[in-house]
């Protein structure tokens, strides 16, 4: 119930920051997503949509940092 | 999604087995807390990845699993109402009450319609101004916003066909609930990360000190499940008992600001029954008293919440991490998901459903 699906931010509307809307591509489906809880989110941003509402942007700088270092604990322990 | 894959793959999943199987001494018992997690975990087999000496065991993270049956029926109720559209999430049709499920009644002819997101409800209420709308409101944390926003709405644009049945429940009170018990064994928690993802993680703080069990903070893929297994059982064999987080990308500290605020507008903690662990005081959620003119139970009565019948299966102890899906003397046999006795086996997020799915046989029960 919690699934939170990532999508890749195409086009954000301006104005009322609490009616915010945006088209979100999912992997070639593309929806129309409520960025009232995601202001900062940018055109290009991959972020994370539950139920019609985008709740954070992905910060993907952390991710591949998290991943590196993952892969060079890997190669330590072989 | 690249990164996706990435967190997916095969060979970091195995390593971080391998770390974790090197580093523990001792057996360790960790709750994981979210319904997604637990697909994830039977899914990729990830519990079979670790060594036997660390056990996982399934929390009672699926709304659609604790939300009481008394909730259930009242929808049944209403929704057999001429005059009422019932909007909910798909997850919820199947769901058993007393005497069958929303899908059932759908079939005889109630207007009982899925959504995808709680603004359909209220688009379906300014499309039919001659009938009542009503949106059953469940989950945690991370769809209270987004139910918020469909009742901020609401009121805003002065819809008066629109209303909700909430039965929303919040997770740190939960596991207190759990350590509380005298027959606890839990050690260690792999906090659900898209509820961190509203919340942030301070209010987990307080129960890692209190409690002394490490709470890991942990996403959903199965390189992230086995990360926060693996920083879970560090602290353990360290003796610390810390808050920390693996989902980094996706969760903040102080979570996501816009979306509490709108929780705390719309709003207010109330005491709730959870199905299989019984009531907890301020465990969920109710509108606020400002809100009260779009609660179903003032417009429609209110749920009378008995007391818990002893059900038909293990589904409660399922939910408290006591038992696993197979020790059910009825999985697979008189339970599965084609007829399910309990709700544990209804939702795809429920534990007994994903042990189904995934093709886990039964074992004698250790009791
Ligand atoms: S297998 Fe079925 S009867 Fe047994 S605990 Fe799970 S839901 Fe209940």
């Amino acid at each position: 119930m919690c699934l939170a699906v990532p999508g890749r931010v195409l086009s954000l509307s301006e104005g009322d920051v609490l009616m915010r809307v945006g088209r979100v591509d999912f992997g070639g489906l593309v929806k129309e997503i409520n960025f009232a809880y995601a202001p900062e989110a940018r055109v290009g941003d991959h972020v994370l949509v539950h139920v019609g509402f985008a709740i954070t942007v992905i910060d993907e700088t952390e991710a591949a940092r998290i991943l590196d270092h993952l892969r060079k604990i890997d190669e330590l322990s072989q | 999604m690249k990164l996706r894959d990435e967190y997916r793959s095969p060979d970091l999943a195995h390593s971080l087995a391998q770390k974790i199987a090197r580093m523990v001494t001792r057996p360790w018992t960790l709750m994981e807390v979210c319904g997604g997690q637990t697909h994830a975990i039977v899914r990729y087999g990830i519990d079979r990845l670790l060594p036997p000496t660390v056990s996982l065991v399934h929390g009672p993270g699926c709304p659609v699993c604790v939300t009481p049956v008394e909730y259930v029926d009242k929808a049944i109720e209403l929704a057999l109402r001429r005059e009422i559209i019932l909007c909910s999430f798909g997850d919820m049709l199947r769901v058993p009450g007393s005497h069958g499920d929303l899908l059932a009644v759908k079939a005889r002819g109630a207007d009982v319609r899925v959504v995808y997101s709680p603004l359909d409800a209220l688009t379906i209420a300014k499309a039919n101004p001659q009938r009542e709308v009503m949106f059953f409101a469940v989950g945690f944390e991370t769809t209270a916003p987004a139910n918020a926003m469909a009742a901020y709405r609401a009121r805003q644009e002065g819809l008066q066909n629109f209303s909700m049945l909430v039965s929303h429940v919040l997770v740190p009170p939960a596991l207190r609930a759990i350590l509380d018990a005298p027959t606890n064994h839990i050690q260690g928690f792999l906090a659900a990360g898209h509820v961190c993802t509203i919340m942030g993680f301070e209010e987990y703080e307080p129960i890692a000190a209190h409690y002394h069990v490490p709470i890991v903070v942990t996403g959903f893929e199965p390189v992230d499940i086995l990360e926060g297994i693996y920083l879970c059982v560090r602290q353990l064999e360290a003796g610390r008992a810390e808050v920390e987080n693996q989902y980094a990308r996706s969760v903040r500290r102080a979570g996501n600001l816009p979306a509490q605020k709108m929780m705390r507008e719309v709003f207010q903690v109330r005491p709730r029954r959870w199905r299989g662990l019984g009531d907890i005081g301020e465990s969920g959620l109710g509108l606020a008293e400002t809100y009260a003119e779009l609660d179903a139970e003032r417009r429609f009565g209110q749920v009378d919440l008995n007391d818990e019948q002893s059900e038909d299966c293990m589904s409660g102890l399922v939910l408290r991490g006591e038992r696993k899906p197979t020790e059910c003397p009825a999985f697979g046999g008189r339970c599965t998901p084609e007829h399910p006795l309990g709700v544990t086996m209804v939702s795809t997020e429920g534990a007994c459903a994903a042990y189904y799915r995934y093709g886990r046989l039964r074992v004698e029960s250790k009791s």
